[in-house]
Parts: structure tokens; sequence; C-alpha cells
């Protein structure tokens, strides 16, 4: 298995497919693109990161294509109901 | 009010953009010899790999540009007048400005063996390199690579990806020997030769043969061939200091700065890979090659240069990599002397790394799960984490933070200690003190 096809099965792997928002750790990110590249409805969630903001956006299917295939370990879900009970 | 910004790379993106939040007016020029403007230059390695086509590596559109209102000028600066507070322009009048920043990053140092100057010896600097390289590759079958750091292994992987052969030429007896232990090591050169790269230790290239002005072969110093149709070289990288020169600017092995950013010249700022900060912390001038801190000192030296005083604080280096596939976080300082493939710093480095202090090892887990600790008297001072990265912002934090360990310092040293888990322990405690 070649290293790019380790990374694919990662992405494959994903579990997570809560409600939830794209977080991001943005003191990590390069701007390389890969997520907002890989974001099966066009979010630029690259832009997001750079403005240290959540991936807010209705439309996310919180699918986890990013989150998984980000090369730095930048994004993160964050469940919103876990979220909602702390009251952030 | 009118601001020069040389350097399209992060730091002077991240200026024009600070220079904007505070000066609604100004003029903002950017003027940069990179055809190809801003983009994303770690983005370039997952180019190679093909993760990625080159238009996702352009973080804005023209849309973006023109709501921040500066005009961009692809050209190439070639003097800095001072007294006139001007540019000398190639193949244009002069320019003069207000407050300039210098952005002019940092370029890889030249191979100096017989045959450099042949077609496919290749670098990997600029979205022009890739490019080139991609090209190469498609007609070429065999590549050797020579040097270390990240962007040795970067080249590598991508060549793989590109269904070529690959040797790896170490001067050594391992990879990236000044950051990673002989362990880390190991694990990524098993990654690389479980991938059909051929690494030969203790070698030295002595030149590059070539066959109607295109690369044929390697000479060693051994006296081994090796045949091939490109050799890409990493050996380190220095800030372009060209424009600097004859000016009477400040300048060590960057252009020297303090923590305004600001030169010896108070209309002069200088910020990214070509600028040597002052940090506060150790007291002395610093190089970084990193995307976060020449971010970090782009918007800082555009806060200033627009007349908002603002400091640059330091944080503990650290970066994130793929080694040979595996997800890797280095923060703060992990090694130790220097490494024989890499002349000064290399790219995606940070020369904090080797600066250790008496501090003890600590370690956790196998070859892909794997955590070095690097312990000093109350704190933590660097981390190494390969594989599972749940704990590497934690330890980021707890490093930057400087976080007081004396509770566990003592366990953490115990022989088989279960040192992810005390860590994970001291962290949710730590955290709710600070108020993460
Ligand atoms: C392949 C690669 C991999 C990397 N990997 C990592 C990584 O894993 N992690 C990490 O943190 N960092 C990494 N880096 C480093 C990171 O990209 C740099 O630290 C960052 O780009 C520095 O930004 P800068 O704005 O200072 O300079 P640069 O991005 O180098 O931009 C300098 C600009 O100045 C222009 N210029 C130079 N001279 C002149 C002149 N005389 N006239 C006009 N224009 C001029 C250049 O064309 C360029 O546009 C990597 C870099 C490369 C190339
Ligand atoms: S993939 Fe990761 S590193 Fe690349 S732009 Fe997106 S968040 Fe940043
Ligand atoms: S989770 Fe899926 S839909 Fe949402 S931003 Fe990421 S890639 Fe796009």
């Amino acid at each position: 298995m070649s290293f790019l096809n380790i990374f694919k099965s990662d992405a494959n792997r994903r579990t997570a497919l809560y409600s939830g928002h794209v977080v991001p750790d943005s003191a990590r990110c390069v701007q390389c693109g890969i997520c907002t590249y890989n974001c099966p409805i066009g979010i630029d969630v690259r832009a997001h990161v750079w403005r240290d903001e959540a991936v807010k956006n209705s439309e996310c299917l919180t699918c986890g294509e990013c989150v998984a295939r980000c090369p730095r370990g930048v994004l993160r879900f964050v469940q919103t109901d876990l979220f909602e009970r702390r009251g952030a | 009010m009118r601001y020069v910004i040389i350097g399209a790379g992060v730091a002077g993106y991240a200026a024009i953009e600070a220079i904007r939040s505070v000066d609604r007016v100004g003029e903002i020029i950017m003027i940069s010899d990179d055809p190809h403007g801003y983009y994303s230059r770690p983005g370039l390695a997952y180019y190679l790999t093909g993760e990625l086509q080159d238009k996702a590596l352009y973080p804005r559109t023209l849309e973006d540009y023109k709501k921040i209102k500066f005009s961009f000028h692809k050209c190439r600066v070639t003097r800095i007048l001072r007294s006139e507070h001007a540019l000398e322009i190639e193949g244009k009048p002069r320019l003069t400005y207000d407050k300039l920043l210098i952005a002019v990053g940092a370029r890889a140092l030249p191979l100096k063996v017989p045959g450099s100057k042949l077609e496919g010896v290749v670098k990997l600097d600029h979205l022009t390199d890739a490019k080139n390289i991609l090209k190469l590759a498609k007609s070429g079958k065999t590549a050797v690579v020579v040097g270390g750091g990240i962007t040795a292994l970067e080249l590598t992987e991508g060549l793989l990806a590109r269904g070529m052969k690959v040797h790896y030429l170490l001067r050594g007896d391992r990879y990236w020997s000044n950051v990673l232990d002989q362990r880390e090591s190991k694990v990524v050169e098993g990654r690389l030769q479980a991938e059909g790269v051929d690494l030969h230790y203790h070698t030295e290239l002595k030149e590059i043969v070539g066959k109607k002005n295109r690369v044929s072969a390697i000479l060693l110093e051994n006296g081994q061939t090796i045949k091939c149709d490109m050799l890409a070289y990493a050996i380190g990288i220095h800030p372009c200091l060209e424009l600097v020169q004859n000016t009477d600017l400040n300048v060590d092995r960057g252009i020297l700065v303090d923590e305004h950013l600001q030169t010896n010249d108070p209309d002069i700022y200088a910020a990214g890979d070509v600028a040597q900060v002052f940090d506060p912390l150790s007291g002395r001038a610093v190089l970084d090659s990193l995307w976060n801190p020449a971010r970090e000192q782009g918007q800082v030296a555009g806060m200033n240069m627009a007349g908002r005083k603002t400091a640059y604080l330091k944080s503990a280096p650290f970066n994130v990599t793929r080694l040979a596939g595996l997800t890797t976080t280095i923060i703060g300082t992990v090694g130790r002397g220097r490494d024989e493939d890499i002349v000064g710093i290399a790219r995606g480095d940070s020369e904090t790394w080797r600066d250790m202090p008496d501090a003890i090892a600590a370690q956790s887990g196998f070859d892909i799960n794997h955590m070095r600790l690097m312990i000093g008297e109350k704190t933590l001072i660097g981390a190494i984490v390969m594989g599972d990265q749940t704990l590497s912002w934690p330890l980021q934090k707890m490093i930057a933070g400087g976080a007081d360990i004396s509770p566990i310092r003592e366990k953490l040293m115990e022989p088989e200690a279960p040192v992810a888990d005390l860590i994970a322990d001291f962290w949710i405690k730590w955290r709710e003190k600070v108020s993460l």
C-alpha cells in the first residue's frame, strides 16, 4: 500500500456522521487547500481556517472529508449538541 | 501613504490584510518575481503527489484581492535606495515608498558539484519548480534525491507517487538526525524502504553526469555510479539577502528586526523566512522557515507599518508534517547537534529545535503511534508525536504555556511509564486551571 493509500483508507474509515461543526486549529494550517479541494459541496474550508472560524455553514454535510484528508490534523469535529449542552 | 511589499508569500499577503484592517485608504503595492503570485508553498508537496491540482493551491481569488484593494506587479526588485525612499525594478521606472516591507523569503541552497546545471537537476522552491519536476517525471524512470529534512522526503514521496524509482542518498547513518532520535529515523526509513526507496547511507555525491545536456547518471565519492534521469536536491535554504546588500540595513544570517519587525531603518520592515527576529524569551535573534510564524510576522509588520504598535511574541515553534505517510508534529526543542544532510536550516524547520538544554527524553508507543517528550526541570521543553495526534494539541498548548509538570515529572521518567495516560490526565486538570 502506498503512503497515499494509507491516507485514503483513513478517509474511508471515518465514522463521525453526527451533527457537528468542523473546528480548526489554525496555527497548524499551511493553506494547502486539500480540505476545500475535497469538500463535495464546495465549502471553502481553507478560508474558514484562515479566519480561525468553525464551519457553521448549514449546507455542511458533516461528511468528514475535509477532517480526514487534512494532512496536518488541523480540523476536528465538535458535536453540536455537546456544544449546546455546555452553553458554548 | 504608500505601502510597498516586496514578496508575494504568506508574510507579504498577511501584511496587506493587516494594513487594510487599519488604513482603509492608503495605497498598497505588492511586487513579486514569482509569476504565480500568492499560493501555498507547503502545498507544493501535495501537488507533486497528485493530491491537489495546481489551481487549488491559491488561497485567494481575484475577487478577494479586489475587496482588499491593492495592486500587484509581477517584476523583480533589484535595489533599495534608502535615502530616496525608492526601489529600482527590472525593466520598470523607479517606485517610491513611504513604508516598505521586505518579505522575499528564502531559497534552496544550490548544489555545488560538477553537473549541477544540467537539465534534470531540480529543487522545490516555487510552483515553477514543481511543474518542471512533473514534466520531467513524465518521461523519466529513475530519480536520485540528496539532502535532508522535510523537503527531501516530500520530493521522494512526490516522485514515488509519479511512478519513479527513487534512490535517496544520506551522508550519515540515518535520516534527519538532529531532530529525530534513532528510533524515529528508523521508523521513517523503514517505511520508505517498504515503498521501494533505495536508501544509500554514508554516501556523498561527487558529480552529476549528463548526456546531451540532460542528467544521465550520478557518481558517488565511493566510486559507485547510479543511472538516473533526475537529481532532486534539498540541502538547506538561505534567506534571500541580495536586495539588502550595500543598504546598511543590519544583517546577520537574515535581516535583523526588533519585536516590531522593524529594521534599523524606521520605514523598512522585514518578515517571514528572510527575517531574523528578536526573541525576547531567549534574548537572541532567530531564523524560522515556517508558514505560521511567517504569517504572524507579516501581520505584525503590517500593523506597525500602518501605525498600530504591535509586538511579535514568538511562541514555541512547531510543525506538523507527513514523514513517509506518518503525520508528525514537532513541538519546541527536540534535538541536538547538526545533520550532515543539511546546511544551516531546512524548510519547515526552526533553529530552536536544536537548542537543547539539559532535558531528559521519555517515550511511549510503538512504530506508528509514537511520542517523545523532552522534559526540563519543571516544564516540557519539546515533543514529537508520530501517528496518532490526539495528544499533539495538548502538548503544544502545555509547552507554549510553560505548564509546570512537577506533579508528574518523576512518574514520567520511570521506566515503562504510561506516558500518554499521565499526559492526558495532567492535561485535563491543567486545561481547567488555565481555562483553555
Ligand atoms: C516545498 C516546501 C515545503 C514546505 N513545508 C513546510 C511545512 O511543512 N511547514 C511549514 O511551516 N512551512 C513549510 N514550508 C515553508 C513555508 O512555506 C515558508 O516558511 C513560507 O512560505 C515563508 O513565507 P514568506 O512570505 O516569508 O516567503 P516566500 O513564501 O518564500 O515568499 C517570498 C516571495 O518573494 C518573492 N521575491 C524574492 N525576491 C524578490 C525580488 N528581488 N523581487 C521581487 N520579488 C521577490 C518571491 O518570488 C516570493 O513570492 C515549506 C516550503 C516549501 C517550498
Ligand atoms: S487541508 Fe488542512 S492544512 Fe490544508 S488548507 Fe485545509 S486545513 Fe489547512
Ligand atoms: S464536513 Fe464535508 S461538507 Fe462539511 S465542510 Fe467538510 S468536506 Fe465539506
